[in-house]
């Protein structure tokens, strides 16, 4: 495909530019249509929730000769109900009802003589059904004290607007990255709210990166400037977007690979249920500090009287065109790319917008 | 146009530094002949228990209990012989883990609440073997000195009348547990002594005088454990060869009892602590440190009619004391132990507190004491009076706990996750690898280089952090490692657009485009990490378990990306402008204007129009 081959050349060589800030009504309605189905899903569906949050006992061994019947009424024969049993590979995982201890050394060394593993060979995991819970109790504080903080932050760094748009698309990546565990049927484990909790600094870090670039641009916004808060803001965007991607790929791969290794090599566990948070949050993460956390921000600067009153001397002379369009002619390659600044933002110029606010 | 910073002219230099904070570091590692990080259990195989706090009204127990809670636990556990058991406050829970499986043994240690009982004593004798080592792992110079047994022999017939004056034979036992760090428990019971003064202290036995001058009107007792009778009067002999009960009065003593009184060597494995002892019945016991041995009776008081407890300066005396008020039931009780005590015989005129099995102290009564409020004195200073009234209070409201989770891991399934982490991140740092190649060509070799010395920084302190600072690498660890190759990476990628954005507009060499990207670059990484960092030390700090080991890696990389940066990447990226590869904008070096733009003219970076 040349079309792709351009479009890579294109983002190497920092030649695209969309019009994020401009099609921010896309980008609400694609992210309150996510929300309601992730929101949805939560109500109606609700997460699956692992056992470490339920309570139970979970035993881990190495069988190779063993199936899924035969593991199963060993189990059940060593008295233990609500047998669910994994398995990856040569290794076991068997998730029963939380078990006393006494019960436990039973299932160990039954599951020791059947499957001839040594008795101590034989990982027991026993949860108390409050444990989950304390985890993700505590977790949530941190959560609180960690939005106060980084919008503290944020607020000194850069200014409350900057915070406020950030700290809202970090909302809506999780909500969605929740939606997706929701709809999905992915367990939930204290790993995955690690996960969960990771996504909050990524995303952040994202974001602040973007912003960082906006805020050096549109520093240099005057009154004779030739640029709208608006197009100044989608050019910072324009300007990090092979960074965005890069490093979005950068942190990917990692997380791809502990995925990988996670699901094939052992199965259910503390690497899995990480990385499928991570994979599934970094991804949302990026879109949302493209195309929510800015849009977000641009509305609430373009109503600073400072960039109105340049948005109202430009408004009638231009449209809503960045500088870089003239150079945005060339192929027909990536329709949705290269047409948004050209096609679909013209019959849009910013003013229009501006009143209906 | 230019702007050259300091850092410009000695990119040399800084790499140095580097170097040797690196060598530094190796040497450390060196010296210390450590090489490998120390694995969690979760790696290396092994249980972890955690036992959360189950409290009537779900409020948080108070931190002087579940201290206490853990010295109890640690004693147990110290006690069983389980060896590198680790006993830990986390946040509210209380974390024990063992290397190696074998979580039945733990559980059973810990299954039983810890109570306070008040016990008359029946009989008493020092222990048999005088106590080499306290159970602790402090290595307290002390032991040697707690080794004279029945410092005076008072040698108080029992036929002796038992006017309270015989009490000012308290002698605290010479202090055997001086050991510091929250340990002596026992400090109660063996008065001065066992303040964490120097040990030399333990070489006196403090013979504090003066005490049944005053009888106070709310009762007042006295610890007096040295008014036990020894079998001889002068020193001990070896007592293996003697019944440690000759001469003493045994009657109304269950023989069963009696038998497992001459067996209990109040070593540090049969001290009995967590032993759950039978309200009902009568009970061998030791002191805390393990120089006492009593017969007690049938539990007189249970700790949970405690009302309150506490510890202060009497007004008279001036002494350090420790006052405790019973409620309505156990007053009663107390008034009844108290009378019975009173009017019996040495030793049997002492009341024994018992917490989980070991005897905290054992006063010897004065007067009977009705009204439900008694005062210990004798021999305290400030921290053992508040010692044993914290102990008292906590037998008033004994924690109990719920096992939160067991986890244990075999061995096999530790090395599986390890080497399952570290084939992830092997194969993470091989695609990050890749694509900067392809991507950053010539630069991109300097992002290997540097994720290169980023991974030997991060063993480096994580070797070094297990060996110093109780580091124990787990399965969260690697994997918040692993996650931030990704955050490492992106500070070269930021840093790299930033010298190619000022290449584009083409009216800079590249040695000057440097430096201003640099500056600019600087800030965004600076905001960033700092990002990073504010989560990582709000989640180490409020969180538990698992969540908090992954902050402590995010923190401790996203330190490291930022030394990386200023002190490798950026003094690499100056050095090798020098060189025409990248000057010049080879083909290959990632820098060359064809790859850039096929048209700088038309494309002149727009965001510094603006």
């Amino acid at each position: 495909m040349s079309g792709f081959g351009t479009l890579v050349r294109r983002l190497y060589r920092g030649e695209i530019n969309v019009d994020f800030v401009g099609r921010h009504k896309l980008w609400y309605g694609l992210s309150a249509f996510l929300l309601i189905v992730s929101l949805a899903g939560l109500l109606f569906k609700g997460l699956n929730l692992g056992v470490e949050f339920r309570g139970g006992s979970v035993f881990t061994f190495s069988a190779p000769a063993a199936s899924i019947e035969q593991v199963r009424s060993t189990m059940q024969d060593a008295g233990a109900h609500q047998v669910i049993v994994q398995t990856a590979g040569e290794r076991w995982r068997v998730t029963t009802e939380s078990l006393k201890p006494e019960a436990v050394t039973k299932v160990q060394q039954t599951v020791s003589d059947e499957f001839k593993v040594k008795r101590d060979q034989v990982s027991v995991d026993v949860i108390g059904a409050s444990w989950g819970g304390e985890v993700s109790e505590k977790a949530v504080i941190g959560l609180i004290v960690f939005m106060l903080a980084i919008i503290l932050y944020l607020t000194m760094a850069f200014e409350w607007k900057m915070a406020m748009s950030a700290v809202v698309a970090l909302l809506h990546d999780l909500v969605i990255t929740a939606g997706v565990y929701a709809w999905s049927g992915f367990e939930v484990t204290p790993a995955t709210m690690l996960g969960f909790l990771t996504i909050l600094g990524y995303s952040l870090y994202d974001a602040v990166v973007v912003f960082d670039m906006i805020k050096e641009v549109t520093a240099k916004l005057g009154t004779t400037s030739k640029m709208t808060y608006t197009q100044a803001a989608n050019n910072a965007l324009n300007h990090t977007l092979i960074r965005s991607l890069n490093t979005t790929l950068v942190a990917i791969l990692p997380v791809a690979a502990i995925l990988f290794i996670g699901t094939t090599l052992l199965g259910a566990g503390t690497l899995k249920d990480l990385s499928l948070a991570l994979f599934v949050g970094m991804i949302v993460g990026t879109y949302s500090s493209l195309c929510v956390a800015t849009p977000l921000l641009v509305q609430l600067k373009e109503r600073e009287p400072k960039y109105q009153a340049i948005a109202r001397r430009l408004g009638s002379t231009k449209s809503n065109k960045t500088p870089r369009v003239s150079a945005g002619g060339r192929e027909p390659v990536a329709a949705g790319a290269a047409g948004a600044a050209t096609s679909a933002a013209a019959p849009e110029p910013p003013s229009d917008k501006r009143k209906k606010r | 146009m230019a702007r050259p910073t300091s850092g410009q002219s000695r990119p040399g230099r800084t790499l140095l530094l580097l170097l040797a904070l690196i060598l530094a570091m190796g040497g450390a590692m060196i010296l210390q002949k450590a090489f490998t990080p120390k694995l969690g259990l979760d790696l290396a195989g092994g249980t972890t228990l955690t036992l959360s706090p189950l409290t009537p009204d779900n409020r948080p127990p108070s931190q002087e209990s579940l201290d206490l809670a853990v010295n109890i636990i640690r004693d147990r556990v110290n006690g069983s012989g389980i060896s590198d058991a680790q006993v830990a406050k986390s946040g509210d829970n209380i974390v024990i883990s063992v290397p190696g499986v074998g979580q039945e043994e733990v559980i059973k240690l810990v299954g039983t609440t810890a109570e306070l009982r008040f016990r008359q004593v029946l009989a008493a004798a020092p222990a048999v073997i005088p106590p080499a080592e306290i159970p602790t792992t402090a290595p307290s110079p002390s032991a040697s000195g707690s080794a004279s047994p029945s410092g005076s022999p008072a040698a108080t017939p029992k036929s002796r009348a038992t006017e309270p004056t015989a009490a000012p034979s308290d002698t605290a036992r010479p202090g055997v547990s001086v050991s510091p760090a929250g340990r002596a428990l026992s400090s109660a019971l063996v008065g001065p002594a066992s303040a964490p003064s120097p040990p030399a202290a333990a070489a006196t036995p403090d013979q504090s005088p003066s005490a049944q001058a005053t009888p106070r009107a709310t009762g007042s007792t006295r610890p007096a454990r040295q008014s036990t009778p020894s079998p001889s009067a002068s020193a001990p002999p070896p007592a293996d060869q003697q019944d440690p009960l000759a001469g003493m009065d045994t009657t109304g003593i269950d023989p069963a009892v009696l038998q497992q009184f001459r067996d209990l060597k109040c070593q540090a494995q049969d001290r009995g602590q967590g032993a759950q002892d039978d309200q009902n019945k009568q009970l061998a016991a030791c002191s805390k440190d393990g120089a006492e041995r009593y017969i007690l009776d049938k539990a007189a008081v249970t700790g949970t009619e405690i009302n309150s407890a506490s510890s202060g300066v009497a007004d008279t005396t001036g002494e350090w004391i420790v006052q405790l008020d019973f409620k309505s039931k156990g007053a009663t009780e107390w008034s009844k132990v108290t009378t019975t005590a009173f009017n019996s015989q040495p030793p049997r005129n002492q009341v024994a507190m018992v917490l989980d099995g070991v005897v905290i102290s054992a006063p010897v009564i004065q007067e009977p004491i009705p009204g439900g409020r008694a005062q210990i004195s004798g021999s305290f200073n400030q921290q053992s009076a508040t010692e044993l009234a914290n102990q008292l209070k906590y037998g008033a409201l004994p924690l109990k706990f719920v096992h939160s989770s067991v986890v244990s891991v075999s061995s096999t399934l530790g090395q599986d996750q390890l080497s399952g982490g570290l084939v992830a991140g092997g194969i993470g740092l091989i695609l990050v690898v890749i694509y900067s190649m392809i991507y950053y060509r010539g630069l991109g070799s300097v992002s290997v280089l540097s994720l290169a010395v980023a991974a030997l920084l991060t063993y480096q302190a994580v070797v070094l952090l297990g060996h110093n600072a109780g580091f124990r690498l787990s399965l969260p660890h690697i994997i918040g490692l692993v996650v931030s190759i990704g955050i490492t990476a992106d500070s070269f990628i930021v840093f790299f657009e930033r010298i190619r954005d000022e290449m584009k507009e083409g009216r800079r060499s590249l040695r000057t485009a440097i430096e201003v990207a640099w500056v600019r670059a600087r800030r965004t990484i600076l905001v960033a990490d700092a990002v990073m960092f504010i989560a990582a030390v709000v989640l180490y700090f409020l969180s538990v378990g698992d969540v908090a080991g992954f902050a402590f890696a995010m923190g401790l990389t996203t330190l490291i990306d930022v030394v990386l940066v200023f002190m490798f990447t950026k003094p690499l990226v100056t050095l090798l402008a020098r060189l025409k590869f990248f000057s010049k904008g080879h083909k290959l070096s990632g820098l060359d204007a064809e790859r850039m733009s096929s048209d700088t003219t038309v494309r002149t970076s727009a965001p510094q129009e603006a």
